[in-house]
């Protein structure tokens, strides 16, 4: 058997860990909003965040490839003004992702908020607590499951990724070739047995993430881990 | 001095209310708004502490403006720093007892205040547990601790013992009574239970569905002539028997079995399994069906 090549797996992982990442940092305000607001745009909003989850990812990945292309006007801009190319990149590929996996971070965000009685935030503004503080200090140490069930959902829906990459970021290799790429093309070759090395690999990280999260809510780990 | 004169429109669960209320409130006195459910008394607290706006009117605290339509004024709830006592407590969960109080703290204040207030309401054994791990009665005092520790003038108290068993109401009153005296606060307390009012309040306001009925004492507030229920037994019919012109009913509230007389015409209607209310008033007793007014 021939030396297996790890750089997909490590692009998926990395790819996932800066897609989480960022997606943490979007989706706190966004979700903080979507809690609070009774402005007419909130379903137009939820509706767009909830979107990834229907769409086809190809949908997604043909309107990031005309969007980010240097042709258009958006590509074109990026390029002049940051020197920045989305096409068949890994910066890419990371705006494309998180697009793509919004609503697993918004979505457990947004639920953990709703979940908190108000009287806790309210009390803390009658204490003369500012919003910011509030949500740092009371609201978002009060929600650690909707957290990690957010951060760990992203991550393995990143890791899951296929159309939308293909779309965007092609197979360049250690740049855009992630693992579910790289696993199409091996068997495309014939390559089962690398092929399978990876499926393997996902195989496991997808199941152990996912067993950690139902873990997790299901208050097995309080019950049993302290 | 509180000086409150508010409109607003509110979603209750039986449609729309207009809630029209007004208020004067001496600096030092414990004034309570006496009401059913849904009669709007915790609205009218909520607007005092900036958690919720008026449609119109004015409310005044002191020389300071903290809600006006027009010209228009408006205060946050940060810049009013009232003590508010909620009726679910709303205790951070992820904070310790003494956490919570010293969340509670303006930046800079002295901090022995914490333990001081540990001590007034005997929470000292406490200081370390997490309210997850608190009755009832201890969360009280710990809300009631916290909400005095940035040493507001106005203490605001939303129906704050409603879901405490009887023992514990009275002492928790004596709690809240020895506060108010020894950080000569002014207090609001929203109540629907008459022997709490009588006990705490130097005034009444009472409400009934958003509209401000009557401002009394204690003593006049409850006098004969108003409704005043020594005790109402509360349980469903067993039987119904008529004899001569009147009517024979037991009634059973829960071990016993109680035997009455009555000669309304309308108690023929009633059928056994009916849940009655007998209450005992200054001129006799009376009977009625529950759920009726």
């Amino acid at each position: 058997m021939e030396e297996i090549n790890w750089g997909p797996l490590a692009l998926t992982l990395q790819l996932a860990g800066v897609t989480t990442a960022i997606l943490f940092v979007v989706s706190l305000p966004l979700a903080w909003w979507l809690s609070q607001s009774r402005s007419g745009w909130k379903p137009v909003v939820e509706a767009l965040v909830s979107m990834p989850l229907v769409l086809p990812p190809t949908v997604l990945g043909f309107y990031f490839l005309l969007a980010f292309s240097p042709g258009s006007f958006f590509g074109g801009w990026l390029n002049e003004q940051f020197g920045l190319k989305l096409v068949f990149s890994f910066e890419g590929l990371v705006a494309a992702s998180v697009v793509y996996s919004l609503p697993f971070m918004v979505h457990p965000i947004y639920s953990g908020l709703s979940g908190l009685p108000p009287s806790l935030s309210e009390a803390a503004y009658v204490m003369g607590k500012t919003k910011l503080t509030t949500f740092f200090r009371v609201l978002l140490p009060n929600m650690r499951a909707s957290v990690l069930t957010g951060l760990v959902l992203s991550f393995a829906h990143t890791v899951g990724e296929f159309g939308v990459v293909l779309m965007i970021g092609g197979n360049i290799p250690d740049k855009t070739r992630v693992a579910s790429i790289a696993i199409y093309e091996e068997v495309e070759a014939l390559n089962y047995a690398e092929a399978n090395v990876y499926s393997l690999v996902l195989f496991v990280i997808s199941f152990a993430i996912l067993l950690l999260v139902y873990l997790i809510n299901g208050g097995y780990l309080k019950k049993h881990w302290r | 001095m509180i000086s409150l004169n508010i409109q607003k429109r509110l979603h209750a669960a039986g449609g729309q209310m207009q809630l029209q209320a007004a208020l004067e409130v001496r600096q030092g006195e414990l004034v309570t708004l006496y009401g059913a459910s849904g009669s709007g008394k915790t609205s009218i607290l909520r607007m005092l502490a900036g958690l919720m706006k008026p449609d119109g009117g004015y409310i005044r605290v002191g020389d300071q403006w903290w809600y006006a339509a027009d010209p228009p004024v408006w205060k946050s709830p940060q810049q009013r720093k009232v003590g508010f006592v909620f009726q679910d407590y709303a205790l951070f969960p992820h904070m310790s007892v003494q956490q919570n109080l010293a969340f509670a703290l303006e930046k800079g204040q002295d901090r022995a205040i914490v333990a001081e207030l540990l001590d007034i309401m005997e929470l000292e054994a406490l200081r370390h547990k997490r309210p997850g791990a608190l009755s009832g009665g201890q969360k009280q005092r710990v809300a009631l601790a916290r909400a005095l520790a940035a040493r507001p003038r106005i203490l605001l108290l939303d129906e704050p013992l409603s879901a405490l068993d009887y023992a514990m109401r009275q002492k928790l009153q004596d709690y809240i009574l020895h506060v108010h005296r020894k950080f000569a606060l002014t207090t609001i307390l929203v109540s629907h239970d008459p022997g709490e009012v009588i006990k705490l309040s130097d005034r009444i306001y009472e409400l009934s569905e958003g509209q401000m009925m009557s401002v009394a004492t204690p003593e006049a507030f409850f006098e004969p002539g108003r409704i005043r229920a020594d005790f109402t037994l509360v349980g469903p019919i067993e039987t119904i028997a008529r004899e001569g012109g009147r009517y024979v009913l037991r009634v059973r509230v829960g071990d016993n079995s109680i035997k009455l007389t009555a000669d309304q015409p309308e108690i023929a209607h009633w059928t056994p399994g009916d849940r009655v209310e007998l209450v005992s008033a200054a001129g006799g007793a009376s009977l009625r069906r529950l759920g009726e007014p």
